[in-house]
């Protein structure tokens, strides 16, 4: 009754292209955004803003990319937490060695030597398949973090081989890392570049490069056939992939937690993320946000529930607990719905197109 | 079973290079010491240790031979099944006994996943069924921890583990790893065996071959699915038990699925004797990788050395040494 | 209506109101709140359980015996991190707030989470105490204000370590020649030490040589097999975490290297390290920087009042004696003291995080009071000021005897010139860094 279509007319292919056709869907993303930038940093506490949103952004932004790799282009990896690795000591460098540099500039940058060593790792995608190929990709994972511990150029020669990112600003006196940055300030600049990079990877895929990398996904003889070359079209959903997850690391390094060592990255992180994609939904931008925030905010509430409903547990009683709802609810989603969270929404939607009728 | 030309030439190209390249390092260079009497003991240490590996990796191969699921959870199992068996033997019972009852648990774990997992998402992408068997992952780490506790606990089976000096005194291998490895090598020829001469062996080679082929001339899947779970657990209490012995059973326990990963993809997914010699690869060839050629680096490589191995081998057969060779149709 | 969509929406709304909520639990308005980041579940958790159990229970006496501090009551609240740097920020922020006048003091027990929290705490001006872990160059107390370090650090350790083996050699001259490894576990923590060996190994003469072993250190043979059947080092030492202990000791035995000369920090030391190790563990060394077992005053305090009435935290009283449990006993001691000082100052009330700090700059634990808490030979006395966030320093030598950990040493002094030189030299490139100004100490 009031999302449908009927009286929504397109006066040209351009407007009948657009990623949201229907006007509801429109105002419901503005809507959204409006809240995202303006309403919770308003009234969210700084506990809310650093602990919650941030890692649900920023790990969001990481299962983006594995999921343009995996859900849309078909090449299961688990190099994820390498990737994002070599995204924050690649930022962490280049801020040290060029202090001039805006951090967007140093995060961008870090983002594409990201990208170059995604491909080189892409390379075995050439040959090798499915399951056997993710666990060729956690050999890129264990060599990359094996390699920021062993040499200490990365590190600037710490002893320690921590990296700490330093107070960098975004204009003025707008600190985004550092002490001197405030949850709202971090919160905002995240914020920023996951938006945009979602915007770019939604439009990205439903291009022609997007339409290759689906192809791919679903029977890549075929699509050799009819003329879709393997090799860039492979190395480019790596590249791109690896983008983003760079850029996931570097964010994680600097705004969010500041001060990281190799083992942060390491291939709990991988699969996490990987988790993300799945339960989230493959091949859909949505699917990667709906996933985060399944895999960051559930734990929390687990944990916090006893309190919430004061009921007193023993502390370890409660992380045991907050395990075995954890592995249930992934079991009761997967078995509702096992194409992930996106395609609930996506249900969901086509419901409400048609209420308050059944069909 | 039939091996391939193929990959006789890969495997004598590999005992040769497993000789050659470390004697070659250690004519190059001054820190890397090489005599012969210590090579074979780095390379017979990991053997022994490749042993241990590929008991864990029997598991995955037993579970996605039949089901074509990847089970992530095999790890989890290891632990459980180590500290269920722990468990009951500190509650009083001896240790025969413990032994049969989480045998006997292992089953209903089976039956349990069966029905409670698996029968719901027949027929999905593997993928769904993975991330499946990862929420029985979190779970059994959660409930084994609320039953038995988070504290180390000791399993002693009266191995000896002191130091044996062979060969006239000349090479050292470790006594506890050879009994180890018989253990893994009798329950390895015994599976390999039952996959190959028995009835339900049979059965099972179909079901991972087409779930609906194989309802189709009648197998049983549920059943199936319920045997091949259950050996898969047994698997995973003899893993738990050796592997246990050596660490001490604790969490930890679980992250030795991922030294068995690359073992997985060297030997093949579906192959039982897969598993054995892509352990005595990968277990030897890190071992000798990191004597013999880490000093030149940093050392600390055998992780990464692993995949990578077991990488290269995937580039001549993507399919694993002996796994089956992926078909696909257009 | 979709029943589907029904659960979706319930659920969603479920999450988000309860982690909203999550910050706001009620407190007594005038207890002194305090946070606990522990692992009491985890990879870790066997070295966790007794640390947890040794600080509850601190704090416990306190309250049962004097009634809190200066009358006020303790309010202790743990949080399990099970060692997950994500979990520990997230349990830091939760708690940081809570009570009346928020978390006096954060011990998170990992290196990872003192790394993750060093920017928040000076944002919070929430003190972070790390016992024996973390940053050694927060003994610059002029760059680093708001991090502790007492008793000893990991460089310090180092220098004992060495210490001890040229004691037990007859002379730092005897070194000349020697072989020392390091098994070390490739993580920040594992590689703390290698730049003070490198410096004491160029000082002294002694062939240094590295062994890191990748997380989690399940597998050591070929690590193991270099050293004791290649290299054939005089002492090996070890800075290792979790399984890798009891692995690394395993393998020792396996390759015949005598344990007597095997010299682990103490955190692989733990009780719950040797235990899997079983026979092997019999004569390996290690470095405590706390007293070993539970015959002190303070034990039987806690005996008396806690356990004989059912409320101690441990599985049983004779769990009391740990390595583990006594550091957690340290790092309670620390905390209470420094309140009561904070308190002595600034009135009997819930004090800040800043009032702490304060109190922390001029923490000063003497041997008399030792021995009036009954701790006098379990803990060195601590003496800090505004520049110096560390100490003495000092740490002795323990050996497991099949059951227990046996005293074999006194308490051994570190370096203190080198090692101070040292640190202002790091705290100084991370003040660079950081774009930090050294706050003055007058």
């Amino acid at each position: 009754m009031i999302y449908r279509e009927a009286g929504e007319f397109k006066a040209s292919y351009r407007e009948d292209q657009a990623i949201l056709p229907i006007r509801q869907d429109r105002w419901f993303m503005w809507g959204l955004m409006a809240v995202a930038f303006l309403l919770i940093p308003a009234i969210s506490s700084q506990y809310w803003l650093s602990t919650i949103m941030l890692p649900f952004l920023i790990l969001a932004l990481a299962a983006l990319g594995l999921n343009v790799l995996t859900g849309y282009a078909g090449q299961l990896s688990l190099g994820t937490g390498g990737f994002m690795a070599t995204g924050a000591f690649a930022a962490y460098k280049l801020a040290t060695m060029f202090p001039e540099l805006h951090i967007v500039v140093v995060i961008l940058l870090a983002g594409l030597i990201t990208a170059g060593v995604g491909i080189i790792f892409g390379i075995p995608s050439l040959r090798i398949k499915g399951f056997y190929l993710a666990v060729a990709t956690l050999a890129s994972q264990f060599f990359l973090i094996w390699m920021f511990n062993k040499f200490g150029w990365f590190t600037n020669y710490s002893s320690s081989g921590v990296i700490s990112a330093p107070p960098m600003t975004v204009f003025g006196d707008f600190f985004v890392t550092g002490p001197h940055a405030t949850a709202v300030a971090k919160y905002l600049f995240a914020l920023s570049l996951v938006v945009f990079f979602a915007i770019m990877t939604k439009n990205l895929v439903r291009s022609n490069i997007g339409r290759e990398w689906m192809a791919v996904r679903d029977m890549d003889i075929a699509a050799e056939i009819i003329g879709i070359k393997m090799l860039p079209t492979k190395l480019k959903a790596f590249a791109y992939s690896s983008f983003l997850c760079g850029i996931a690391g570097a964010l994680w390094a600097f705004v969010h937690t500041g001060s990281v060592e190799p083992l942060a990255f390491d291939v709990n992180r991988s699969f996490q993320i990987l988790f993300m994609v799945i339960i989230g939904g493959l091949g859909s931008i949505m699917g990667a946000f709906l996933g985060s925030a399944f895999i960051v905010l559930l734990p929390i509430f687990l944990s916090n529930a006893p309190h919430l409903f004061g009921i007193n547990i023993a502390v370890d009683l409660i992380s045991h607990i907050e395990f075995m709802v954890f592995g249930a609810l992934i079991l009761f989603f997967l078995i509702v719905e096992p194409h992930g969270l996106a395609r609930l929404w996506q249900i969901a939607k086509e419901k409400l197109r048609l209420w308050p009728f059944p069909y | 079973m039939r091996i391939e030309r193929d990959v006789i030439y890969i495997f004598m190209a590999t005992l040769f290079l497993m000789v050659a390249i470390p004697w070659a390092a250690g004519q190059l260079s001054d820190e890397i010491l090489f005599e012969w009497p210590f090579f074979f003991e780095v390379a017979i240490g990991g053997l022994l240790a490749g042993v241990m590996y590929s008991l864990v990796a029997l598991g995955f191969v037993l579970i996605f031979k039949a089901s074509g699921v990847f089970n992530f959870a095999q790890g989890a199992m290891v632990l459980f099944s180590a500290l269920t068996l722990v468990g009951l033997n500190e509650l009083g019972l001896p240790m025969w006994l413990a032994i049969i009852a989480t045998l006997f648990v292992m089953l209903v774990l089976a039956i349990v996943i069966e029905r409670v997992v698996l029968r719901p998402l027949v027929n999905q992408e593997h993928i769904i069924l993975f991330m499946a068997t990862i929420g029985i992952t979190y779970f059994l780490d959660g409930f084994g921890q609320t039953l038995w506790g988070s504290e180390v606990k000791i399993l002693d089976l009266g191995i000896p583990s002191d130091p044996g000096f062979y060969f006239g005194g000349a090479i050292l291998i470790n006594d506890f790893d050879l009994v180890a490895a018989l253990i893994a090598g009798v329950l390895v020829i015994t599976l390999a065996l039952f996959f190959q001469y028995t009835r339900i062996g049979r059965a099972l080679r179909a079901v991972a071959d087409d779930h609906q082929a194989a309802l189709s001339v009648g197998i049983p899947l549920k059943h199936i699915w319920v045997i091949v779970w259950a050996v898969a657990g047994i698997v995973a209490l003899v893993a738990g038990i050796m592997w246990g012995s050596k660490l001490g059973v604790q969490f930890s326990l679980a992250l030795i699925a991922l030294k068995a990963l690359p073992v997985l993809i060297l030997g093949g997914f579906t192959s039982v004797p897969g598993a054995i010699i892509g352990g005595l690869i990968i277990g030897a060839g890190e071992k000798l990788a990191e004597v013999f050629i880490a000093p030149l680096i940093g050392g600390g490589i055998e992780d990464w050395f692993a995949y990578m191995l077991a990488l290269a081998f995937l580039v001549f057969r993507p399919q694993g040494l002996f796994g089956e060779k992926i078909i696909e149709r257009v | 209506m979709n029943i589907t969509r029904v659960k979706t929406t319930i659920i969603a709304a479920a999450v988000i109101a309860g982690s909203l909520a999550g910050a706001a639990t009620a407190f007594a308005a005038d207890s002194q709140f305090i946070g606990s980041l522990v692992y009491r579940t985890g990879p870790y958790a066997p070295g966790g359980i007794p640390w947890a159990d040794g600080f509850a229970d601190y704090i416990n006496l306190l309250n049962a015996r004097d009634g809190g501090i200066n009358g006020v009551k303790l309010d202790l609240e743990e949080c399990d991190t099970a060692y997950n740097t994500d979990k520990g920020v997230e349990c830091y922020e939760r708690l940081k707030n809570n009570g009346a006048t928020g978390m006096p003091a954060v011990m998170p027990l990992s290196t990872g989470i003192t790394y993750a929290l060093l920017d928040r705490v000076v944002a919070d001006k929430i003190p972070l105490i790390t016992s024996g872990y973390g940053r050694a160059d927060a003994a610059d107390g002029r760059i680093f204000p708001y991090v502790f370090v007492p008793p000893a650090t990991y460089w310090g350790g180092a220098d004992i370590a060495i210490n001890y083996i040229s004691a037990q050699e007859g002379g730092y001259g005897k070194l000349k020649g020697k072989k020392i490894a390091l098994v070390y576990h490739d993580s920040a923590y594992g590689k703390e030490p290698i730049k003070t060996l490198e410096a004491l190994a160029k000082q002294h003469g002694f062939k240094f040589s590295k062994f890191p072993v990748p997380h989690p250190g399940l597998e050591q043979k070929a690590t193991w097999l270099k050293i004791g059947r290649q290299l054939r080092p005089d002492y090996v030492l070890m800075w290792g975490w979790g399984v890798m202990n009891a692995t690394a000791i395993k393998e020792a035995a396996a390759v015949g290297f005598p344990r007597d000369k095997f010299i682990g920090v103490w955190w692989s030391g733990n009780d719950a390290d040797m235990i899997p190790a079983g026979k092997a563990a019999t004569g390996y060394k290690s470095l405590q920087f706390n007293g070993v077992g539970s015959d002190f005053g303070v034990h039987k305090q806690i005996k008396k009042e806690l356990y004989a009435k059912g409320k101690g935290s441990a599985k049983s009283a004779e769990n009391t004696g740990e390595v583990a449990y006594n550091r957690g006993l340290q790092s309670a001691l620390i905390l209470t003291e420094a309140l009561q000082a904070a308190m002595n100052h600034y009135g009997n009330k819930p004090v800040t995080g800043e009032q702490v700090a304060w109190a922390l700059d001029r923490l000063s634990i003497t041997e008399d009071r030792l021995k009036e808490i009954g701790a006098d030979g379990l803990f060195d006395p601590i003496e800090l000021s505004c520049v110096d966030h560390l100490g003495k320093g000092r740490a002795k030598v323990t050996q497991w005897d099949g059951k227990q950990w046996k005293t074999i040493s006194d308490w051994i002094s570190p370096n203190s010139e080198m090692l101070r030189a040292m640190y202002e030299a790091s705290a100084a490139q991370y003040a660079k860094e950081k774009g930090i100004t050294p706050r003055p100490c007058g």
